[in-house]
């Protein structure tokens, strides 16, 4: 371990660096010789192209008059118009609860938590939205804005627990205010999940089955790690099943084949329940291989040094080696996660409405054929929007934690 | 030797676990005879449970459709799902509920539909089926009657002026390769004695793609796969489909065996926009013809006779429901594919018999 002064030392003498002029960086990096010179023409010459032939069928051929007016059917499938203020304020509490948390976790206005709230005042300038969903955008921001100053206030103390407190409880009147609790009728009428689609469902699909399949993960590394015989050979079992089955086989399982093995007359289980059972399942097992890397990679010395000190096996598990286990290994468990939002993409084949399914379905409508290309990249812009921000976020916790520097 | 007892008890658990994680994967292997065992229940269960009392006690049919299929089964703009299966689905709805709406359509791949039937997670299957014999007898399926007679077609350039299938001597056709339809392609032009070079692509994108190229003369898959692709095309209006079918393909409800009461309900409602057609009754003059002294009229929309109480429903006017919230036969059809849609489908094959076509429906006795 070396301490933080030491890191500022080996910034001090690190040599300085180059004098950045554009032509001089043409010169090393695009010129430097022949060969190089000559790729460097090549490959400009096939990125122009591609991107001429690209604008001139974005600009003259597309049919953009798809995305307009499927759009309401692309952000949230087949939930009910008349409910959709539901959506709106369980996106104002998400406003509320992010600034909240900010509060909580670092207290500090930084310019990440600026940009945070900058999202959805950017996202007005969207020339598709109407003023209703601008201000509803506004009020997201403002919200955020406003917890955050609030929170000051709050009798709580600053903590990371008390921030995952806040989004568990947020988790919980979320689902309630979008499935609604009043049956057919009354303020909040019941929409059963089926209705629930495009990005609202891959974007709950995706974060359930993270924030759900994440703590069952790290459990069944630890469990494999475990000295008790039956439940490491449990975990190992279940870790070398799951692996071994793709995640398609598993939705079907659930879809499909679920209901011949439940006795007759046996309720059925909410199908977009099920799925994201399966896609837990699934994802926690490779989150459990991830996580043994990180706990593997701890040296023998942090277990002794912790009981040395005294330390319950508890205590050291979660105080001295899951933070470090788990620092060592963000990259790969983004990267996994990244993985998991796109595979939400195979429910499609299930029959639920996510943003492939919506996609899909909206290329099938006898108004609208012959429009997969427009569909299908405005589906691969969003994705890469939320795999991008995903991947972003971590490179900054990276940063803040000191990964490959300490 | 402690060491090894316990390495004989590792071993005991692991091969336990192992022992019931093979159970739990050779079960989806014993899905048949779960099935069978089902059906061999069914008269004990029937007494309590046909399908007919669990959708109504459900308070919706559950039908297994399509949302990718273009004119028979998609999601509208505003997330109804719509198209010529879709409102024969919503018809049974209509004809159980008086409400056509009392529905949830449960989109379905091909391959796991008839599971989902066969698990009881559905009611009904309407779904661009193809009636096969195989599906009839070893899969445990009742088919219906046929709603949509369906068959590998032709698609044609106008200016080239063929309509038949010796017009096509020598010509180029573009074709998907691995299909039935290539095998059906091949079959029907020895048959026919005609000569021709197939022009074999990996899927229907780039089959239809080189078509509007120009790469072929003629292009084939399911007809009413060639009405949604024909107005992808750069000039839709430059290509026409002639009157050539090469193959069969009923498509059509299907139910599970083994449930009677539900088979006929699911026919007569499918019959009853036959036969409105054929009476030349629809959704806007049903009304005129509630006075209606015609036996055979009375008996259709329930003012003579309790025929539905034959297929177990109480209301006496059920297939006046049908049609009074979706029409007969061709309005459905005619609102889904027929001319004021970008299809504008031919009806052919499935007109009425007594307009050459061989929709036939039994008399209401």
């Amino acid at each position: 371990m070396t301490t933080a002064a030491d890191t500022s030392l080996d910034r001090s003498v690190m040599p300085p660096s180059e004098r950045r002029t554009l032509l001089g960086w043409m010169r090393r990096n695009l010129f430097s010789d022949l060969l190089n010179s000559a790729l460097t023409v090549v490959a400009a010459a096939v990125v122009f192209l591609v991107a001429l032939l690209l604008l001139r069928w974005a600009l003259t051929t597309a049919q953009w008059g798809v995305i307009p007016a499927n759009f309401n059917l692309i952000m949230r499938g087949q939930y009910p118009a008349e409910e959709a203020w539901r959506l709106w304020l369980a996106l104002y509490l998400l406003g509320g609860v992010i600034g909240l948390m900010w509060r909580l976790i670092s207290g500090k206005f930084s310019t990440a938590a600026l940009i945070v709230f900058l999202i959805p005042l950017a996202l007005r300038e969207v020339p598709l939205f109407s003023w209703m969903t601008r201000f509803h955008l506004l009020v997201v921001a403002g919200a955020g804005a406003g917890a955050f100053y609030l929170g000051a206030y709050l009798p709580i103390q600053r903590s990371v627990r008390a921030a995952v407190y806040v989004l568990l409880g947020y988790l919980v009147v979320m689902l309630v205010i979008l499935r609604g609790y009043s049956g057919d009728a009354g303020p909040m009428p019941t929409v059963t999940t089926i209705l629930w689609g495009g990005l609202l469902l891959s974007l709950l699909l995706a974060f359930f089955g993270i924030t759900l399949s994440f703590p069952l993960g790290v459990a069944l590394a630890l469990g494999r790690q475990s000295k008790l015989p039956a439940i490491r050979i449990i975990s190992v079992t279940y870790i070398e099943f799951i692996r071994g089955v793709p995640l398609i086989s598993l939705l079907f399982m659930g879809q499909v084949m679920l209901q011949l093995f439940l006795p007759d007359g046996f309720p059925l289980v909410d199908r977009v329940l099920r799925a994201l059972v399966a896609i837990i399942l699934f994802s926690a097992a490779y989150t459990a291989e991830n996580v043994r890397g990180g706990l593997q990679s701890i040296s023998r010395g942090q277990y002794e040094a912790a009981q040395a000190l005294g330390l319950s096996t508890y205590r050291t598990t979660m105080h001295i080696i899951l933070p470090q286990a788990l620092r060592a290994v963000i990259p790969v468990l983004v990267g996994q996660f990244i993985s998991l939002f796109k595979d939400t993409t195979l429910v499609a084949l299930v029959g639920l409405f996510d943003l492939l399914g919506i996609a899909r379905t909206i290329t099938a409508n006898p108004d609208w054929l012959g429009t997969q290309q427009e569909v299908f990249v405005v589906v691969a812009l969003l994705f890469w929007i939320f795999s991008y921000t995903m991947s972003y976020a971590s490179r900054r916790i990276e940063q803040r934690l000191g990964v490959g520097e300490r | 030797m402690k060491s090894m007892r316990k390495l004989n008890k590792a071993g005991m658990i692991l091969s336990m676990v192992i022992g019931m994680i093979i159970a739990a994967c050779m079960s989806p292997a014993a899905g048949p005879e779960v099935v069978e065992s089902d059906e061999a229940a069914a008269p004990a269960m029937q007494e309590t449970q046909t399908t007919l009392s669990i959708v109504q006690e459900r308070g919706h049919l559950v039908c297994i459709g399509n949302a990718q299929l273009p004119g028979f089964g998609f999601l509208d703009s505003e997330g109804n799902f719509s198209g010529f299966d879709v409102d024969y689905c919503r018809a049974i709805a209509a004809a159980i509920f008086g409400d056509a709406d009392a529905l949830e359509v449960r989109p379905a791949s091909a391959r796991e539909r008839f599971t989902i039937l066969s698990s009881g997670e559905g009611d009904v299957i309407i779904r661009n089926t193809t009636w096969t014999m195989s599906r009839d007898t070893d899969l445990g399926m009742n088919f219906g009657p046929t709603t949509f007679y369906d068959g590998q077609g032709l698609m044609v350039r106008k200016e080239s002026g063929v309509s038949t299938l010796q017009d096509l001597q020598g010509a180029s056709v573009c074709v998907v390769t691995g299909t039935t339809t290539e095998l059906n392609l091949a079959d029907q032009f020895a048959a026919a004695g005609v000569a021709y070079e197939a022009v074999v692509f990996e899927d229907f994108d780039q089959s239809f793609n080189a078509y509007d190229e120009g790469r072929c003369d003629a292009v084939t898959t399911d007809k009413s796969s060639l009405v949604s692709r024909q107005t992808t095309l750069t000039a839709p209006a430059d290509h026409v489909i002639i009157n050539v079918t090469l193959s069969k393909e009923p498509l059509g409800p299907a139910v599970r065996h083994g449930d009677d009461q539900w088979f006929d309900l699911v026919n007569w409602v499918v019959y009853a926009t036959m036969l409105a057609e054929e009476a030349g009754i629809t959704s806007e003059n049903i009304d005129s013809f509630m006075d209606s002294n015609d036996p055979n009229i009375g008996k259709l929309l329930g003012l003579e006779g309790d025929f539905c109480a034959k297929v177990g429903l109480e209301n006496a006017g059920c297939f006046a429901d049908v049609i009074r919230l979706l029409g007969n036969y061709a309005e459905i059809y005619d609102r889904n594919l027929g001319p004021d849609t970008v299809f504008d489908l031919p009806r052919g094959l499935n007109s009425l018999y007594t307009d050459g076509g061989i929709l036939y429906a039994p008399p209401i006795r």
